[in-house]
């Protein structure tokens, strides 16, 4: 006992993240998804040939030493699309996560800050967004970005209507997660004593209250990175997200469905991949709630 | 009195639940007048428990809630959709200019846009949710009416296995906390929740239908259809439910109360019944509120892989066919769905937790 009194003192973030070591299934995600990341960012040196590359004399092979995970009914390396793949999924899910991050933040920061009338008006709004379903909100949004026109590149263009229809349905959760933690650290006497040394509402937002709510947001976060690879995968497996040439895991899967029967190694690559990312993901999550929020600990 | 209504109301509940859907399940009429019996007792509960409670109003007031939520949302998609870029008969080839009023004239487009949206909330108060565009002739409602049974029995079905899966699978677990079985049952649910349903389902159908051949792949026609369907669409529910009540039921058993009534000499099961659990489902209740729309409304993928005649295709195909009346009639429904179904969890919530008001 005497031992740990005399250890230095640590702060609370150095705290979360001793915390956050010492548990192994969190670490191990966490190296997972770096390696993924790395796989994502660095695809055109590690994929071994084009994600479009099509080899017409070796259609839908079994793995092999040639075609690692085989290839698919145009002739293209499974293996190559798993990790373009990778690429397209993690770049929706990680930016849709920071653009619903940023406008869900500013709108629930708003609210909560502001109380009464804006508040109730506010989430009104919310409320009406979530008596939509999701889906539809989701369509329509791509509808109407897909007939404007904003990019010549085509790839640009299949990837900002999709992080669109993503964001825009997805920051409303975030936009009540951050309202509530705003309205609790309204009440907390460092707000108070901010207030009677005369700090403007904005100083005190910037300065007192994002700092200290930015633990659960962070969870958040990283609990809404899987839901997005999961809902992107959603869409491009309805044929309304990505479309072929393009890969993700969404199209390969939707691809690999179709020719399930007869060619089954083309559906479990990219169920595997996806399913060793949301585990890790899933796993990170528990971890940093853990470790930052340890009374928290066993909750959803 | 109205202790002992509260106490028989809710068994009473489930089994009116257990009995309706064994029967449509495996497809013959069983018991009717013990379905009969058990809805009385429940509606006679209810409307006691509404007297003695004083929630009239409250009812009232919610009803009135959910009738101003349901206008603004169809205010909200009717303006969203006509401020959309293009109509919803442009094609690649432009039609003559003549044909193109026709078609106006016919659904009425050529009138000034508050007109329009008179004539259809007028029309939505008579649950006339107008004609197809795409499906010429046809009317919103008739469309609705003819998926709906099959998304509604897959919802009911998935949302029991769930909670028949789940609830005990989380107080199991809580129960060996920190032990081998907590452990492997929590593994478990993290897959559960971690697998997208289009991973779930094709594997199934590859085990099931290809491997061994036991069960149908595809159609809505019978009990053995049911079941893949209903296990790949319950599996997240039951997982999320599982991980919710360990949750829940761990933070009760550390309560005092939990420790008097054990110390007064309460057996296991009458504590697990009588304090833990009813107690521990406040969560679980939360969670079921949303879950029951999503469920209902259907799950798009499911009814994709498995071909099943329900509401889900209209979701998508109505915002890409641009089919505006679909699109009102299919929000408004999955709207009215969830706004019913957060009335009565509210409503369950005070059953449980006579602490919670109404109010």
């Amino acid at each position: 006992m005497s031992n740990s009194l005399n250890q230095p003192s640590r702060s609370l973030w150095q705290d979360s993240i001793y915390r956050l070591k010492k548990n192994k299934s969190a670490m191990v995600s966490l190296y997972f998804i770096i390696f993924l990341c790395i796989v994502a960012i660095f695809a055109k040196f590690i994929a071994p040939y084009s994600y479009e590359t099509q080899n017409m004399d070796a259609i839908l092979q079994g793995p092999s030493g040639k075609f690692w995970l085989g290839t698919d009914s145009l002739g293209r390396d499974q293996l190559s699309r798993l990790i373009y793949g990778a690429r397209m999924s993690m770049a929706v899910a990680v930016f849709t996560a920071v653009i619903s991050l940023i406008i869900g933040s500013i709108y629930g920061a708003i609210s909560g800050w502001f109380g009464g009338i804006v508040d109730r008006i506010m989430m009104r709004i919310v409320d009406l967004l979530f008596s939509i379903p999701t889906l539809v909100l989701m369509i329509l949004v791509k509808v109407i970005f897909d007939s404007l026109d904003l990019f010549e590149n085509p790839e640009l263009k299949a990837l900002t209507s999709i992080l669109m229809a993503l964001s825009l349905a997805s920051w409303v959760t975030l936009a009540r997660v951050v309202r509530g933690q705003v309205l609790q650290a309204k009440e907390m006497l460092y707000v108070e004593a901010a207030q009677s040394i005369g700090a403007k509402p904005m100083y005190i937002l910037w300065k007192h209250i994002i700092p200290n709510i930015m633990g659960p947001v962070i969870i958040l976060l990283t609990l809404q990175v899987p839901s997005n690879i999961l809902f992107e995968s959603f869409l491009s497996f309805l044929g309304l997200g990505l479309q072929p040439p393009f890969s993700s895991w969404g199209v390969l899967s939707n691809e690999g469905w179709a020719l399930m029967k007869s060619y089954p190694h083309l559906i479990i690559a990219p169920s595997v991949a996806m399913a060793l990312t949301l585990f890790a993901f899933s796993f990170l999550g528990d971890g940093l709630r853990d470790a930052f929020d340890p009374k928290m600990r066993g909750r959803m | 009195m109205i202790d002992k209504l509260k106490g028989l109301a809710f068994p009473a509940l489930v089994l009116w639940i257990l009995i309706l859907t064994i029967n449509s399940f495996l497809g013959f009429e069983m018991a009717p007048p013990v379905l009969w019996a058990t809805g009385a007792v429940i509606l006679f509960a209810f409307a006691v428990y509404v007297f003695k409670m004083k929630i009239f109003s409250y009812i009232f007031f919610r009803f009135i809630e959910a009738f101003l939520t349901l206008f603004a949302v169809a205010t909200f998609t009717f303006l969203l959709l006509r401020v959309l870029p293009g109509g919803p008969f442009d094609q690649e080839k432009t039609l003559p200019p003549e044909v193109m009023e026709n078609i106006a004239k016919k659904y009425n487009l050529d009138a000034p846009i508050y007109e329009q949206y008179y004539d259809y909330i007028a029309g939505v108060f008579t649950l006339d949710f107008g004609e197809s565009y795409k499906y010429i002739g046809r009317p919103i409602t008739e469309m609705l009416a003819e998926s709906m049974p099959a998304s509604i029995e897959l919802g009911i079905y998935s949302l029991i296995l769930a909670f028949l899966i789940g609830i005990p699978a989380g107080v199991w677990a809580a129960s060996r906390h920190n032990k081998f079985t907590d452990r492997l049952l929590m593994f478990f649910s993290i897959s559960g929740v971690a697998l997208p349903v289009f991973v779930v389902s094709p594997v199934l159908i590859l085990i099931f239908c290809y491997k061994f051949e036991l069960l149908p792949a595809a159609m809505w026609s019978g009990t053995a259809y049911y079941i893949l369907p209903v296990l790949a669409l319950g599996t997240r529910p039951a997982a999320t439910i599982a991980r919710l009540t360990r949750a829940s039921v761990l933070e009760v058993i550390a309560s005092d109360y939990i420790r008097t009534a054990k110390a007064k000499g309460l057996s296991e099961t009458a504590v697990l019944f009588k304090h833990v659990l009813k107690n521990s489902l406040i969560p679980v209740l939360t969670y079921a509120g949303p879950l029951v729309a999503g469920l209902l409304s259907g799950s798009f993928i499911i009814e994709q892989i498995h071909a099943i005649p329900g509401l889900a295709k209209h979701f998508v195909a109505s915002v890409t066919n641009r089919d505006y009346p679909l699109i009102m009639g299919v929000t408004l429904l999955y709207s009215a769905i969830l706004i019913t179904s957060n009335l009565l969890v509210d409503i369950l919530y005070s059953y449980f937790d006579p602490r919670i008001k109404l109010s």
